[in-house]
């Protein structure tokens, strides 16, 4: 391959090859050419590419995380507004209890009261009945007794001594 | 001599362009180095396009490993060149892998190391050491010359202090290319003189056999030690250049 080699290059045959000032020229063209193009590749496809794809993960990242602290934040809330109904709820339940407990009462005082009224009313009536009549029994009690006597009486002796007899029961009553 | 540790650096034309037959400086030859810039460059960008295609937000393995190689050195501009040296994000970046890979490549056998040549190295300090010294000026106009003036020191240490920032900033490029040339160079010397010596040593008998081992079992670490090397070395590239792009954007120490 190397047949033809130019003859400064069989002479730097016992050079120190990289000391060796004819291939200088090559090999900066050809670095030359090839970083240049190394570089137009690096800035222009490469990096901006593994740049892009960095950029989009961080803000996919960032993006999820924020979503992730919103719906913990609403999830909080929630919570909190749960609780705040629970307590809610039980402060109602405790009053409608307490109410109808109330309520309750109210009406079955009212009723022993009314009860106990009618009761009182009819108790006094009934004892008005009662001297009623044993107030009229007493009275006639000294007319049946009178009759009695004059009965027996008239029966034993044959004859009435009417006055006689009512007098008697009369000392008999006082008696 | 078999094995000639210096015959793996010689370049040899693979075909030429133009001026046929005719020595001369229009002879435009495609050397064994340039094949390898070439495949080097092709490699690279075949990998990093084609691993990120699918553009996946979930990456898959080799994706994976475009992204890393992004956010590190753009970790490592920005850490050393700040914000503003982001805009060099893509220089850097290719300097990078490109002598990553071209050392990469060198530790392939029978592979060229494009990175062993001092003109190779040396064109890519020239054009850091451009770069800073063209966007030193262009942003900072006169102020970049600030840079061979360190703030804080006393008036009558500076004709001492001055030179020697000058001096230090000209061996820039030279000690930038020659550390990663001798790097390569020294490290597959090594690695080939060591190779040379099991196949003399065996070549003596059971006793050489034997006696290779040592050898054998040198060239095994010096290999793992090669590839730490050419990481390294583009690493420190890499940072260097970040650093010297620094100076460009901030002048005032």
């Amino acid at each position: 391959m190397a047949s033809k080699t130019n003859s400064a290059q069989e002479a730097a045959a016992s050079v120190f090859p990289p000391f060796d000032p004819s291939t200088f020229g090559s090999q900066l063209l050809w670095l030359a050419l090839t970083f240049a193009a190394l570089y137009f590749l690096m800035s222009k496809v490469a990096l901006p590419r593994i740049g892009e794809i960095l950029e989009v993960r961080r803000d996919r990242i960032e993006g999820d995380l924020a979503e992730a602290e919103r719906l913990k934040q609403k999830t909080d809330q929630a919570i909190q507004a749960y609780e705040a109904e629970l307590a809610d709820a039980k402060q109602k339940a405790h009053n409608i209890a307490e109410e109808t407990r109330d309520t309750i009462r109210a009406d079955l005082d009212k009723k022993r009261a009314k009860v106990e009224a009618d009761l009182a009313k009819k108790m006094a009536a009934a004892e008005n009945d009662i001297r009623e009549t044993k107030q009229a029994a007493m009275e006639h009690v000294e007319e049946i007794a009178s009759e009695t006597a004059l009965a027996i009486v008239t029966n034993i002796v044959g004859r009435t001594a009417q006055k006689a007899a009512k007098d008697a029961v009369a000392k008999v009553v006082k008696g | 001599m078999a094995n000639d540790p210096i015959k793996q650096f010689k370049i040899t034309d693979i075909f030429t362009i133009g001026g046929e037959g005719e020595t001369g400086g229009f002879e435009i030859a495609f050397t064994n180095s340039a094949l390898f810039m070439v495949l080097t460059v092709v490699a690279i960008s075949a990998f990093l396009i084609l691993s990120t295609r699918g553009r996946g937000l979930v990456p898959g393995r080799l994706q994976l490993l475009s992204e890393m190689m992004y956010e590190f050195v753009a970790n490592m501009v920005r850490s050393s060149a700040g914000t503003e040296g982001m805009k060099f994000f893509p220089f850097v970046f290719s300097l990078f892998m490109f002598v990553l890979v071209a050392n990469l490549f060198g530790m392939v056998p029978y592979f060229f190391t494009v990175t062993s040549h001092i003109i190779v190295t040396f064109a890519l300090a020239m054009l850091v050491i451009s770069v800073v010294i063209i966007y030193g000026f262009m942003r900072n106009g006169l102020g970049f010359l600030k840079l061979f003036v360190p703030a804080g020191v006393p008036g009558y240490v500076l004709p001492i202090v001055i030179p020697i920032e000058i001096v230090s900033f000209l061996s820039r490029p030279i000690s930038l290319s020659v550390r990663l040339f001798a790097n390569m160079l020294a490290g597959h010397i090594t690695l080939k003189v060591f190779a040379g010596f099991i196949v003399s040593l065996s070549s003596l008998g059971a006793v050489g056999v034997l006696g290779a081992t040592l050898p054998f079992a040198m060239t095994v670490a010096l290999t793992a030690l090669e590839f730490l090397v050419s990481a390294l070395q583009a690493y420190v590239f890499a940072v260097l250049t970040s650093m010297y792009l620094n100076d460009a954007i901030h002048p005032s120490h």
